[in-house]
């Protein structure tokens, strides 16, 4: 069942991107952030948890869920450490998609050359 | 043929028709990552018994991984243009943002192409994302202390 909703929920961001590219003058790059930032805003309430609960891990895919861990890190860092946390604790959740996107890019690069 | 009038034309032939389309390709191709990270996802935590946050992870990863490797074989680039945002907005979008421009950029050298150019696409995610969670942590710290 949650493979469904999960189907429907990361789907239906998809076509929203989709609508906002086709309707605006926005680029790709203005939607991605656009996402993150809306993701990050609903993260403040702990919404985006509850969605994810409701809908399964599919919506941890998108990159919505980025911005919700970067403030749900954030806060968790600030009651472990307190204002310090607030710095050292955005990217503990999300370092290791950075990380694994270097990484492998960067083999990649090893290995493939450039398209001319 | 007066300058309204070539506006006008040029605005008409560069709105896309297949709005519709493309919707529903990006809401299809979106939906079947979905499924397939759920699975995935279910999977780890069965298979290995960890976490759901550390399970979420892994299938991150592997879907990074994918993306990476196809970036780096030029296969995901028509995959792009086939199922647009369906590929995009999922993390493997991220992923080939940062393989693409490690790629690209390897023939001005290590440091000044591959180095510096390695955040050109994927730098405005991190920034906003960062600044804006910022803010956002801040407020949640004043509400709920």
């Amino acid at each position: 069942m949650s493979i469904f909703t999960s189907f429907m929920a990361v789907g239906i961001i998809c076509m929203i991107a989709s609508l906002i590219y086709d309707l605006t003058k926005l680029t790709p790059g203005h939607i991605t952030s656009l996402l993150v930032v809306i993701g990050a805003f609903l993260g403040i309430f702990g919404f985006y948890d509850i969605l994810i609960d409701k809908f399964g891990f599919g919506l941890s895919l998108p990159i919505t869920s980025f911005g919700n861990s970067l403030v749900n890190s954030a806060y968790e860092g600030f009651k472990e450490q307190g204002v310090f946390g607030l710095f050292s604790g955005m990217f503990i959740t999300t370092s290791a998609g950075i990380s694994g996107a270097i990484i492998f890019g960067f083999l990649m690069s090893l290995f493939c050359k450039p398209k001319d | 043929m007066d300058k309204e009038e070539y506006g006008k034309i040029v605005e008409s032939k560069s709105k896309n028709p297949l709005i519709l389309e493309d919707a529903f390709i990006s809401f299809l191709v979106g939906g079947v990552l979905g499924g397939a990270y759920q699975v995935m996802t279910n999977w780890f935590i069965d298979m290995f018994d960890v976490s759901a946050k550390i399970a979420c992870g892994w299938s991150c990863l592997v879907f990074i991984f994918i993306a990476a490797v196809l970036t780096g074989f030029a296969v995901f680039d028509s995959l792009i243009s086939k199922f647009k945002f369906g590929l995009i907005i999922p993390i493997t979008g991220f992923a080939h943002s940062i393989a693409s421009a490690l790629i690209d950029n390897r023939r001005d050298g290590m440091i000044t192409g591959l180095g510096a150019n390695m955040f050109k696409l994927a730098g405005s995610v991190i920034l906003y994302g960062t600044v804006s969670a910022f803010l956002f942590a801040i407020i949640k710290v004043i509400i709920y202390g």
